[in-house]
C-alpha cells in the first residue's frame, strides 16, 4: 500500500517548488512572453485592418482615377466635337461671306461695265456727231467755194429773213 | 491500468522476499523489481554500484536529523545501522525508521514489519525531489531565457522562443480559453502554464530510463495529490457567489431537494480534483509498470532470445507513453481550467 500513500516529505517539496516555479515563472517568464505574444496578435491585427483601409484607399483612388480619366476623356470628345461644329460654323460663314462678297464684286463690276459702257456709248456718240459736222463743214465747204451758189444761199437767207420784226 | 497497477501494488507487498535477501543467489522477482522502479528512494542509482547520494533530512523526537543517504551503503533491508544524534536509524525497502532509545538491531516480526522502532517524518531530497527540483530548475532556465529573448523587444520567436511559444499559445487558446470566462482568464493563465509545463516535463523526464530521468515522479500518488490539492485551492477560493450559490443552495430545485444536493454538491467539489489526482498516478505509473514487466520477461525467461520480442513491444509502449506524457498534461491542464472555468463563471439569472 506504499504505492497509494502519499509521503509527507514529497507533498511538501512538491508544493514548495511547485509554488515557487508557479511564482517566479509567473513573474518573470509567463508574463513578459504571453504579453509579447499579445502585443504581435494585436500589432498583426492592426497591420491587417491598416492595410485592408489602405486596399480600399486605393480601390478608392483608382476608382477616381478612372472617373477623372472617363471625365477627361468625355471633355476631349466635347471639346473635339465643338471645336468640329465651330470649324464647321467658320467655314460656312466664310463661305457665306465670300459669297457674298463675290457677289457684290460681281455686282460691281457689272456696274461698272454698264458704266463703262454708257460712257463709250455716249464717247461713240460725240464723235459720231463731230464727224457729221466735219462731213457738213467739208460738203459746205465744198458748196459754197462757188459765188452762184454762194449768192444763191443768200437769197435763200433773205427770202427767209421776216422783215417785219424790224 | 489503474486496478492493474493496484493489484501489482498488493501482489508485492515487499515483506515476502526478503528472508533470502543476504543470499547471493536470488530468484528474480518481477514484482519487486517494479515496485523498486516505480517507488520513491533515498538515492539515484546511476549505473552498476554508482549512485548519486542524496540527502536525508528527518524530524525526530531528537530534534533535525541530516546525513547522506550513501552512509546507508545501498542497503534496504534494516540491517546497516547508522547513528547520529544519539539516535539509531535503519532503512528498510526505502522507508527509515528511527530505532527505539538503547536498541542497536533492528528486529522483525514474521512479515518483516520493524518491530523496535518508528518512521520519524521524512523531509529527504528523494529521488523524487531531486527530479521535482531538476525540472523545475529546467523549466526556469528555458522560459527565463524565452522571456528574455521577448524582453529585449524581439516580436519575432527564434530559436528556444518559436519551439515553446506554439505551445503557450496551445494552452491559452485550446486549453484555457475555450474553458474560462475571456475576462477572467488571464487570471488563471500563470497557473496552468505552470501546470501543463511542469507535468509535460516531468511525465518525459520519467520516460528517459537513465540519470537524470527515470523517477516516477508524476506516477507517484504525492505529487499528483498536491496538484489536485492546488487546483482544489484556486478553483475554490476564486469561485464566484454564484458559484457557492448553486453549491451550497441550487436555486430553481424544490426546498427539501437543497440540503440534498448541497451534500451532493460539496462531494463534487472533492471528487473533481480527486478525479485528477487518480488519473495522472495511475496513467503514468501503469506506463512505467507495462514497459518495467515488458523487460522483466527476459529476465523471467532467463534467455536473452526474448528481447526480440520484449523490446520492440517496449519501444512500442515507450512511444505511447510519450503521447500519454502529452495528452495526461494536457488533460490535467484541461479539466483544472474546466474546474476554474466553472468556478469563475458569471451565471444569468434563470
Amino acid at each position: 500500500m506504499d504505492l497509494i500513500t502519499p509521503a509527507v516529505g514529497l507533498v511538501f517539496w512538491t508544493s514548495l517548488v511547485f509554488i515557487v516555479l508557479w511564482v517566479l515563472l509567473g513573474k518573470f517568464a509567463w508574463g513578459p512572453i504571453t504579453k509579447a505574444i499579445k502585443d504581435r496578435e494585436s500589432s498583426i491585427e492592426e497591420s491587417l485592418r491598416a492595410a485592408e483601409i489602405a486596399r480600399e484607399e486605393m480601390q478608392q483612388l483608382t476608382a477616381n482615377n478612372e472617373k477623372l480619366l472617363q471625365e477627361a476623356k468625355n471633355e476631349r470628345a466635347s471639346i473635339i466635337e465643338q471645336a468640329n461644329k465651330s470649324a464647321k460654323g467658320i467655314i460656312a460663314e466664310a463661305e457665306a461671306k465670300a459669297n457674298e462678297k463675290s457677289a457684290q464684286l460681281l455686282e460691281k463690276a457689272h456696274a461698272a461695265i454698264e458704266a463703262e459702257k454708257k460712257s463709250a456709248i455716249a464717247d461713240m456718240r460725240k464723235e459720231a456727231v463731230s464727224l457729221s459736222v466735219d462731213i457738213a463743214e467739208k460738203l459746205l465747204r465744198k458748196e459754197l467755194s462757188q459765188k452762184p451758189s454762194q449768192d444763191a444761199l443768200l437769197a435763200e437767207y433773205v427770202k427767209d429773213v421776216d422783215l417785219t420784226n424790224l | 491500468m489503474f486496478v492493474f497497477g493496484i493489484n501489482v501494488a498488493q501482489a508485492s507487498d515487499p515483506t515476502h522476499n526478503d528472508n533470502n535477501h543476504a543470499k547471493e543467489e536470488k530468484e528474480f522477482n518481477a514484482t519487486e523489481m517494479i515496485m523498486h522502479h516505480i517507488k520513491d528512494a533515498h538515492d539515484f542509482h546511476i549505473a552498476g554500484d554508482l549512485s548519486l547520494p542524496l540527502p536525508i533530512i528527518l524530524f525526530t523526537d531528537n530534534g533535525l536529523v541530516t546525513f547522506l543517504s550513501s552512509e546507508f551503503h545501498h542497503n534496504d533491508d534494516g540491517h546497516v545501522v547508522v547513528s547520529k544524534n544519539g539516535a539509531n536509524f535503519v532503512k528498510v525497502h526505502e522507508k527509515i525508521y528511527q530505532l527505539n532509545a538503547g536498541v542497536s538491531h533492528a528486529e522483525f516480526d514474521a512479515e518483516h514489519h520493524i518491530i523496535n522502532g518508528v518512521s520519524p517524518l521524512d523531509f529527504s531530497i528523494t529521488k523524487n525531489t531531486f527530479s521535482l527540483m531538476l525540472s523545475a530548475i529546467i523549466l526556469l532556465v528555458i522560459f527565463m531565457s524565452v522571456a528574455s529573448h521577448y524582453k529585449k523587444g524581439n516580436q519575432v520567436p527564434k530559436g528556444l522562443a518559436s519551439f515553446v511559444e506554439p505551445l503557450i499559445v496551445f494552452v491559452r487558446d485550446e486549453i484555457v480559453r475555450p474553458n474560462i470566462d475571456p475576462k477572467k482568464y488571464e487570471r488563471f493563465l500563470p497557473y496552468l502554464l505552470t501546470i501543463f509545463f511542469f507535468v509535460w516535463l516531468n511525465n518525459l523526464l520519467g520516460l528517459v530510463p537513465f540519470f537524470p530521468g527515470s523517477a516516477n515522479l508524476t506516477g507517484n500518488i504525492a505529487f499528483t495529490m498536491t496538484l489536485a490539492v492546488l487546483t482544489l485551492l484556486v478553483t475554490n477560493l476564486s469561485g464566484t457567489k454564484d458559484y457557492w450559490g448553486h453549491i451550497l443552495w441550487m436555486p430553481g430545485v424544490p426546498l427539501p431537494l437543497k440540503p440534498i444536493l448541497a451534500v451532493i454538491e460539496l462531494v463534487g467539489v472533492l471528487t473533481k480534483p480527486f478525479a485528477l489526482m487518480i488519473r495522472l498516478f495511475a496513467n503514468i505509473s501503469a506506463g512505467h509498470i507495462i514497459i518495467l514487466s515488458l523487460f522483466s520477461i527476459i529476465f523471467i525467461f532467463k534467455d536473452a532470445a526474448w528481447a526480440g520480442l520484449s523490446a520492440p513491444l517496449a519501444l512500442f509502449m515507450n512511444i505511447l507513453e510519450l503521447l500519454v506524457a502529452f495528452l495526461q498534461a494536457y488533460v490535467f491542464t484541461m479539466l483544472s481550467a474546466l474546474f476554474i472555468g466553472q468556478a469563475v463563471e458569471e451565471h444569468d439569472h434563470h
